[in-house]
C-alpha cells in the first residue's frame, strides 16, 4: 500500500486523524544566526539564548558548533533538534578519524549531507526545526564555503546569509557592506554591527554573541562575549539611512 | 600442545572428552600461522606495532593496515584472518560510538574489551557460527590513563603491560618481559616494538615485511594515531642497528 512501511505495515506520514503530532511546535527556540565571507575565510554569528517562548531562559547556549577541522555550523530554531544534528555531524566526522584513509568530509559534501536529512525529514512531515548556516574552509578546493539550509530543505550558498529575522534586519547590512576583498577584522566588525542591530530589534536576542571563523588555518570559534549596547539604539536607522538607499 | 580432535572438533556445540572446544582452538591456531602483533603499554601511553608480512611486491605500500582506529583514543592491531578482525573492529566502532551517544563520554577501554570479549564469545556458542580467527590488542587512553587489553577467539581478555599475538608470540614476550616497561617512554617503546619484531622476524623463512606502528599518549593528545613517518623511520632505523649490534656479539 502506498505511504506503508512494508516490514513494520504502519504508515510512514502523518494520517488523518493521527493523533501523534512530531515537531511542529518548537519548544526552546534561538534566533537569528549571521554567516559572511571575507577574503580568505568565512565567519558566522549567533547569540548565545535559548528561548522557552517569549522567557529567554537558557543564557548560554551554544548555538554554534565546531565540527571537524574545516566546518563550522550555526543553528537556529529547535535546540534540542540541533544538538541532534551536531551529534549526529560529530559521529560522521569521528568516522572520518577512524578510517584514516587521508579523506575528510569537506564543508559542502556536510551541507549536501544535511540537506538531505532535512529535506527527507519534512517529507515525512517530521521535520527537525532548524535553519541552520554552514560555513567551512574546503581543503581540497582552497576555497572558502558558506551555506544555508532550511527546515523545508531548501539549500543555497551566498556571500552572506542569514536565518530569521537576521533576513529582515541583518541581510540588507551585511549586503551594504560586503565586498570581495573584505578583510577579517572588517567582517568581524560587520557583523558585530548587525548583531547589536538584532539585539535592539529583535525580541528574543541577548547581547551575548559567539562568533566562529574558519580559514585555511582552522577553525576558531569565541567563547561567548558581550557586545557594548550603550547609547546604540539608532544603530539601525542610521546604517540604513544614507544617499544610496534614499536615492532608490 | 597440539591433538587431534577427531569426532569432537567438527562444531562448537560439541565438547571433548576431556573439556576443549576444538573449534575454538583451531582458531586460535589461524591467530597463531598470522605475523607478530605486539603491544607495549608504557608511562605515557601505549604503543601497537604489527609485522605485515608482505605477500607480494605488487602490494602498495600502506594497504591492508594492520592497525586500526576505533575511536579517538582507542585503536586495534590484530593478528589472525583479517577480514574476521576488521568485522570485529566495525563491531568495536559501533560500540564506542553507541556508548557515546548514551553516556555522552568516550567509552573506557575496559569496557570496550568486556564487550567485544563478549560478543567473541558468543560466537562460540552455536553449530551455525563459527567463532572469529583473530585475536585483538586494544589500546586506549582514557580516565585510568593507558590500558592494553587482549582478545582472543575464545572470548577471553585480558589486561596487559606487553602482549604478543601472532606467529612469534613466544620470541617477542620473552623480549618484553626483559623491559622496565612502567619507566619507558613512548618515544622509547617505539624503538623496542621495532627492535623486537625485527628479532621475531625469521629473514629466511619468511618474505620481507612492512611494520605498523601507532601509538596512543600525551605527545598524541590522548588520540590514536599511526606514528609520525620521520619518528617512524628514526625508530626502525635504531631497531635495525640495536638488532645488528646483538647479532654480531
Amino acid at each position: 500500500m502506498q505511504g506503508t512501511d512494508l516490514l513494520l505495515q504502519r504508515p510512514v506520514c502523518a494520517q488523518p486523524g493521527d493523533r501523534r503530532t512530531r515537531t511542529t511546535d518548537p519548544i526552546v527556540t534561538g534566533t537569528t544566526v549571521l554567516g559572511l565571507k571575507f577574503n580568505g575565510g568565512v565567519m558566522l554569528a549567533a547569540d548565545t539564548l535559548g528561548s522557552y517562548g517569549s522567557l529567554a531562559r537558557f543564557m548560554f547556549m551554544e548555538r554554534i558548533k565546531k565540527i571537524g577541522n574545516h566546518t563550522v555550523i550555526g543553528g537556529s530554531g529547535e535546540m534540542s533538534d540541533f544538538q541532534h544534528i551536531t551529534k549526529t555531524l560529530e559521529g560522521l566526522v569521528r568516522e572520518d578519524y577512524c578510517i584514516d584513509d587521508g579523506f575528510v568530509l569537506t564543508p559542502k559534501e556536510m551541507f549536501s549531507y544535511l540537506n538531505r536529512v532535512l529535506y527527507n525529514r519534512r517529507s515525512r512531515f517530521d521535520p527537525l526545526w532548524n535553519d541552520i548556516v554552514v560555513i567551512g574552509w574546503d581543503h581540497t578546493k582552497q576555497s572558502s564555503f558558506l551555506g544555508l539550509l532550511d527546515k523545508v530543505g531548501t539549500a543555497y550558498e551566498d556571500n552572506y546569509v542569514a536565518t530569521g529575522y537576521g533576513n529582515y534586519m541583518s541581510l540588507p547590512l551585511l549586503r551594504a557592506g560586503w565586498r570581495p576583498d573584505l578583510t577579517k577584522e572588517e567582517a568581524r566588525a560587520l557583523l558585530e554591527k548587525a548583531m547589536v542591530v538584532l539585539f535592539f530589534r529583535d525580541a528574543r536576542t541577548i547581547n551575548r554573541i559567539q562568533i566562529g571563523t574558519v580559514t585555511a588555518s582552522g577553525v576558531e570559534v569565541t567563547a561567548p562575549f558581550e557586545l557594548d549596547t550603550t547609547g546604540q539604539w539608532n544603530s539601525g536607522e542610521n546604517a540604513i539611512r544614507d544617499d544610496e538607499f534614499n536615492n532608490s | 600442545m597440539s591433538s587431534i580432535g577427531t569426532g569432537y572438533d567438527l562444531s562448537c556445540t560439541t565438547f571433548s572428552p576431556d573439556g576443549r572446544v576444538f573449534q575454538v582452538e583451531y582458531a586460535t591456531k589461524a591467530v597463531d600461522n598470522s605475523g607478530t602483533a605486539i603491544g607495549l603499554r608504557v608511562r605515557d601511553g601505549v604503543v601497537l606495532g604489527v609485522e605485515k608480512l608482505i605477500l607480494s611486491k605488487m602490494l602498495v605500500e600502506g594497504s591492508n593496515r594492520r592497525v586500526l582506529t576505533v575511536d579517538e583514543n582507542i585503536g586495534v592491531a590484530f593478528a589472525g584472518l583479517s577480514a574476521d578482525a576488521r568485522m570485529l573492529v566495525k563491531r568495536c566502532r559501533t560500540e564506542a560510538s553507541g556508548y557515546r551517544d548514551f553516556y555522552g563520554s568516550p567509552i573506557p577501554t575496559h569496557v570496550l574489551s568486556d564487550r567485544i570479549s563478549g560478543y567473541v564469545q558468543a560466537h562460540t556458542l552455536y553449530a551455525h557460527l563459527r567463532p572469529f580467527g583473530c585475536a585483538l590488542l586494544i589500546a586506549g587512553y582514557d580516565a585510568k590513563g593507558p590500558q592494553l587489553f587482549a582478545v582472543e577467539p575464545s572470548g577471553l581478555s585480558w589486561g596487559f603491560y606487553g602482549c604478543a599475538i601472532g606467529k612469534g608470540k613466544q620470541a617477542c614476550k620473552t623480549e618484553i618481559e626483559k623491559l622496565r616497561l612502567s619507566a619507558m617512554t613512548c618515544r622509547e617503546a617505539i624503538v623496542e616494538v621495532a627492535r623486537i619484531i625485527q628479532l621475531a622476524h625469521d629473514d629466511s623463512k619468511e618474505k620481507t615485511y612492512e611494520l605498523d606502528l601507532s601509538w596512543v599518549c600525551d605527545e598524541s593528545n590522548h588520540m590514536h594515531q599511526a606514528v609520525p613517518a620521520a619518528l617512524k623511520a628514526e625508530a626502525i632505523a635504531k631497531a635495525k642497528q640495536a638488532v645488528e649490534e646483538a647479532m654480531g656479539e
